[in-house]
């Protein structure tokens, strides 16, 4: 927490004295919004603190509490400071430990997460801590037992950190639930969010208020620091046409770290963070120390990076968004981007987390992997420049974690619907949710919901005389407890040397194709695959080796819509002042005179052939989830339209669809009719509503990740979450976590609702072009085809799309094609 | 069915021409006989009765799927592997009109139940013939396959699932396994889950090397060992 002197001695005056002699003996003196945090609390009003990291606002969330709890005992819990990551709760106690101890304040302080000890978290809940630091899994575990009401009774004040990282996200929604709980058990209990700066502080207002209404939440908005210096890498290397390593110039990067004391190099996946590292060891000649941290790898090997960081004894650590939130390192000199940003929300935090002091610009230098990755830098720059962020629209809160409270709040005790329900619309997610569905939903947790066949003797929650709802039998809130939370991760597995330390976590699909004496990265290092021993992969160093890259599901973020209009912005005028490097701009140049450049307001289609085969490429930049639907929904057309379509590839800014016969009626193609029918028979089928649906039934607790006693080997769940979805389908169309699958499906993997904005934008404005050849612009899509992968494809879908090619590249010098009695058996 | 696809679901075991189906039956056309395994009757209702609450539908959509088979292809017997009922009290569970369409399928053709782990006395009440393990021609039908079995071994329980990567995806489904000696079933039952060939425990039982059918939603698609992930 460093705090430059900024504020006259005046300023001290509005502090009790105690605090004040605090903060004239470390030269200190507050910042205006830690008075305005102050004030807002004497007047009993929840608060919304934005401001850029590093400027006091931590303290500024606890400021308050700490003076009216020097000012007079208080018995029992007073403030609940939330935080998305278990590691900055402890590091944020570590923070708050030192000025309570210096000023003498008879405060305790704790925190309480998944690693605390049994016995601690008993003792906790009988004699709480007059500050408690948490998560919000922890806090709904809290909530889940009988004697939360004394336990809250007191509370006074939440803080919750990283307040734009929660909201519009299901763990939000968890945590919204939970405060509207706080809120029933103790109402005078006021709000502090801590937020990065936002596209939309209105709606994080409204989020944070108890009555779901930005009124009545004061507003403090921090001092922005001076302007972060930020410059894209113009390489003097070939700029690749595709992919996203950025290998080219990572040469130039490792220049970069050498001239800066500590430099963190972000990217956006695990595998980008392997082969980057890799990379710079290969060109660190002088031995600099650089470190590795995404979230695969073992807790303890994090954090001893982190804590090698906090004293300065790395150059540089590469990461991936495992580094994106909260941990203070103050001496941070650059920040180095590999690949586009995606968002420019996440770029100004990323660049936020260099040089964490007001008073000195943060430096950051942004390295584009490709081609159109400059296009995406240079939009992500301007907009950072002119400050205007992107943020998703709010959504309503998911009726899986609505599922989960509700049964967590009969753990904690019997209730009454009604009163539930008005608790539950004070959450702002879930300030529309309808009487109606919220029967529905409380009637899947008490009895499955099924319409055509009744689970009565199976209830989960029964109804007692009074009325109210109770837990069945006690087994219910054991399982219950087990699987708190909203995060559901594909299985993974642990990654051991032999005899020696943990490395990581990998996933199990991964170890599943690989062979003993096969190489691959991991943990900056070259292992070796020796086999499985009891859930556990056992690895050894290895010398040499061809090494293949763990994949992770859903690593990677689609391009934000704001920067996507951005991008358009700039290609449909590329000469006014971008400062495009030569490369890129001859490109443009080229693309302008052979076919022409995509429009700002419309879409652009080119058809070519190519190699016998006709190709069709639409410039819509709506991110690779939106294309990869788009890409689906096409497919069915041009199949029916007889055009024999044979395979699609999607990136975040194109998609390129190849047929045998050419696309003649490119409008009548994108017409925004195909999200009606076809739109409804892909769903059916497709695997990415399937994962959709998994997740939700895991989360709504349909599907336990976790049972009593089998906790432990934690690999599968033991039936098919694939199967009950076509069960469901098809005896209970209407059933309440169907119609949950179908609201998560408008946005994150089929992004069905951004798909749908661009098809009515475009509608009519699209510039269809017939070329004799490919476009230069078209390059890039078209050298992904055969990298990429196509998700939401089943067996018979690759073979749609003449998958027999794809099965004989996919088992080559094997024998296959033929027929089972010709197999060497 | 295309000829194509038709040439996929050929499986030679032990000399017998059998023909691997789509929904994870296996067919003995010479014999008009069809083998089914791991049913797992009222695996919903014994999971609800322990607090997680699945669709009470899996006992239906198996018997939609297993009618769908039996006449299709004119299937005048059946063999069931085992592990048809998903627990002991699975019948005491069963709602009656699924008891009805069950006890109606049983009674119009030759039928056996196999004994499994899961049920290892099959109810009577059904009609049908119980038995621990059945030969007939070159084929020894069982639950659970035996390492040291001779040649013509069909058996279930491991409700073998594989996994192939085309195009970089991966991609797994339910299937036969088979070396041409032996041949293991996937799980019929609706609701099962699914255990990796490559897992020891079946790959084991295939030294040599093995051939997975794999159940698309339309076709069959037959990969050799080296092929799976």
């Amino acid at each position: 927490m460093s705090q430059p002197a900024l504020l006259p001695e005046t300023q001290l005056s509005a502090l009790p004295p105690r605090f004040a002699a605090w903060f004239r003996a470390r030269g200190w003196a507050p910042h205006g919004h830690q008075l305005a945090m102050l004030a807002a609390a004497e007047a009993g009003a929840s608060a919304l603190l934005i401001a850029p990291t590093g400027g006091g606002k931590t303290l500024a969330g606890f400021l308050p509490s700490l003076v009216e709890l020097a000012g007079q005992p208080h018995e029992g819990l007073h403030t609940l400071y939330i935080s998305p990551l278990k590691a900055l709760a402890v590091d944020i106690h570590r923070n708050l430990t030192q000025p309570i101890e210096e000023m003498g304040l008879e405060v305790t302080c704790e925190t309480r997460t998944g690693d605390t000890p049994h016995s601690k978290r008993q003792r906790q809940r009988r004699k709480p801590p007059g500050i408690l630091m948490t998560t919000p899994e922890s806090l709904a575990l809290l909530l889940s037992y009988y004697d939360a009401p004394q336990v809250f009774g007191s509370l006074r004040c939440v803080v919750i950190d990283e307040l734009h990282a929660f909201a519009g996200t299901k763990r939000g929604d968890l945590l919204a639930l939970g405060l509207a709980r706080l809120q029933s058990l103790s109402p005078g209990c006021r709000r502090v969010g801590l937020s990065a700066t936002v596209h939309d502080p209105d709606w994080l207002a409204a989020w944070l208020s108890p009555t779901a209404s930005p009124e009545g939440v004061r507003r403090v908005i921090g001092r922005d620091g001076a302007e972060a210096v930020v410059e894209i890498l113009t390489t003097r290397e070939h700029l690749p046409w595709s992919g996203h390593m950025a290998v080219h110039a990572l040469a130039e990067v490792y220049q970069r770290i050498r001239q800066a004391g500590t430099t963190l190099v972000f990217v956006n996946t695990r595998a980008q963070a392997e082969i980057v590292f890799q990379e710079l060891w290969h060109l660190n000649d002088d031995a600099l120390p650089i470190a590795l941290h995404h979230g695969s790898l073992a807790v303890e090997q994090r954090r001893k990076v982190e804590a090698a960081m906090a004293a300065g004894k790395l150059r540089a650590v590469v990461a991936t968004s495992s580094l994106d939130l909260g941990i203070d390192w103050a001496a941070v000199d650059l920040v180095v981007q590999i690949g586009a940003p995606k968002g420019s929300a996440r770029l100004l935090q990323r660049i936020g987390r260099a040089n964490h002091r007001l008073d000195q610009p943060s430096r950051a230098l942004l390295v584009p992997a490709n081609r159109f990755e400059v296009l995406e830098c240079r939009a992500a720059l301007e907009a950072v420049k002119a400050r205007s962020l992107d943020g998703d629209p709010p959504r309503p809160g998911g009726l899986d974690v609505l599922s989960q409270h509700i049964l967590g709040s009969a753990c904690a005790g019997p209730f009454d619907a009604t009163g539930l329900y008005q608790e539950i619309i004070s959450a702002f997610p879930y300030k529309g949710l309808t009487r109606k569905d919220f029967d529905r939903t409380l009637d899947f947790v008490a009895t499955g919901g099924y319409a055509l066949k009744s689970y009565e003797r199976y209830r989960r929650l029964g109804l007692d005389k009074e009325g109210f709802y109770r837990v069945a039998n006690l087994a219910h809130v054991k399982r219950y407890r087990m699987n708190v939370g909203t995060i559901v991760e594909a299985p993974v597995l642990k990654v051991r040397l032999r005899n020696g330390r943990v490395l990581g976590e990998v996933e199990e699909y991964f170890v599943n194709g690989l062979l003993p004496g096969d190489s691959f990265i991991f943990a900056g290092q070259l292992l070796a695959f020796e086999g499985m021993r009891e859930n556990t992969v056992v690895v050894s160093r290895a010398a040499s080796g061809d090494p293949k890259v763990p994949v992770y599901a859903g690593g990677r973020l689609p391009l934000s819509t704001h920067l996507a209009e951005r991008v358009r912005g700039i290609l449909a005028d590329p000469e006014a002042g971008h400062d495009l490097p030569p490369a890129v701009a001859e490109w443009l140049r080229l693309q302008r005179w052979r076919s022409q450049l995509p429009p700002a307001d419309g879409l652009l289609v080119e058809c070519f052939p190519r190699a016998d085969k006709e190709f069709l490429v639409a410039y819509c930049f709506e991110g690779r989830n939106a294309h990869q639907t788009l890409g689906m929904l096409l497919t069915r057309r041009m199949e029916r339209a007889g055009l024999s379509p044979l395979g699609f590839v999607a990136t975040d800014y194109v998609i390129a669809v190849w047929s045998l016969k050419a696309a003649e009626d490119v409008d009548a193609l994108f017409d925004e009719d195909m999200l009606g029918d076809d739109l409804e028979e892909w769903m059916a089928e497709s695997s990415m509503l399937r994962r959709t649906f998994r997740n939700v039934a895991v989360i709504a607790g349909l599907i336990e990740a976790r049972a009593p006693g089998q906790e432990k080997s934690g690999r599968q769940v033991t039936f098919n979450a694939d199967l009950i979805y076509d069960v469901l389908r098809k005896h209970e169309p209407d059933h309440i976590l169907l119609q949950a699958t179908r609201a998560d499906a408008a946005g994150g993997l089929t992004d069905i609702g951004r798909l749908g904005d661009m098809l009515r934008r475009v509608k009519g404005r699209i510039r269809h072009r017939r070329l004799e050849r490919i476009s230069p612009l078209a390059v890039p899509v078209l050298l992904e085809i055969g990298k990429e992968q196509v998700y939401g494809s089943g067996l018979d879908e690759l073979l749609d799309e003449g998958a027999q090619a794809l099965i004989a590249e996919a088992t080559e010098g094997l024998e296959v094609g033929r027929g089972q009695a010709e197999l060497p058996l | 069915m295309s000829d194509s696809l038709h040439k996929a679901g050929r499986l030679l075991v032990n000399g017998v021409e059998l023909q691997a189906d789509v929904s994870g039956a296996l067919l003995w056309p010479a014999r008009r006989l069809a083998v089914v395994a791991d049913l797992h009757f009222e695996k919903a209702t014994a999971f609800a009765a322990r607090g997680q609450l699945l669709p009470p539908y899996d006992t239906a959509a198996t018997l939609d799927k297993l009618e769908a088979v039996i006449s299709r292809h004119r299937v005048e017997r059946v063999i069931c592997l085992g592990d048809s009922f998903h627990d002991d009290d699975a019948v005491g569970r069963l709602d009656p009109r699924q008891a009805a369409r069950l006890k109606a399928l049983v009674a119009r053709r030759e039928w056996i139940w196999i004994a499994g782990n899961h049920d290892p006395t099959p109810p009577a009440d059904w009609g049908g013939l119980v038995a621990e393990d059945y030969c007939e021609g070159a084929l020894t039908f069982r639950h659970e396959a035996e390492p040291a079995a001779r040649g013509g071994e069909v058996s279930g329980h491991f409700h073998p699932k594989a996994a192939v990567v085309l195009r970089g995806r991966r991609i797994t489904a339910p299937c036969f396994v088979t070396d041409g000696r032996r041949l293991v079933l996937p799980a019929f039952g609706a609701f099962t889950g699914g255990l990796n060939v490559l897992d020891p425990a079946i790959s084991g039982l295939f030294k040599k090397g093995f051939q997975a059918t794999l159940l698309g939603r339309r076709g069959l698609f037959a990969f050799p060992r080296q092929a799976l992930v």
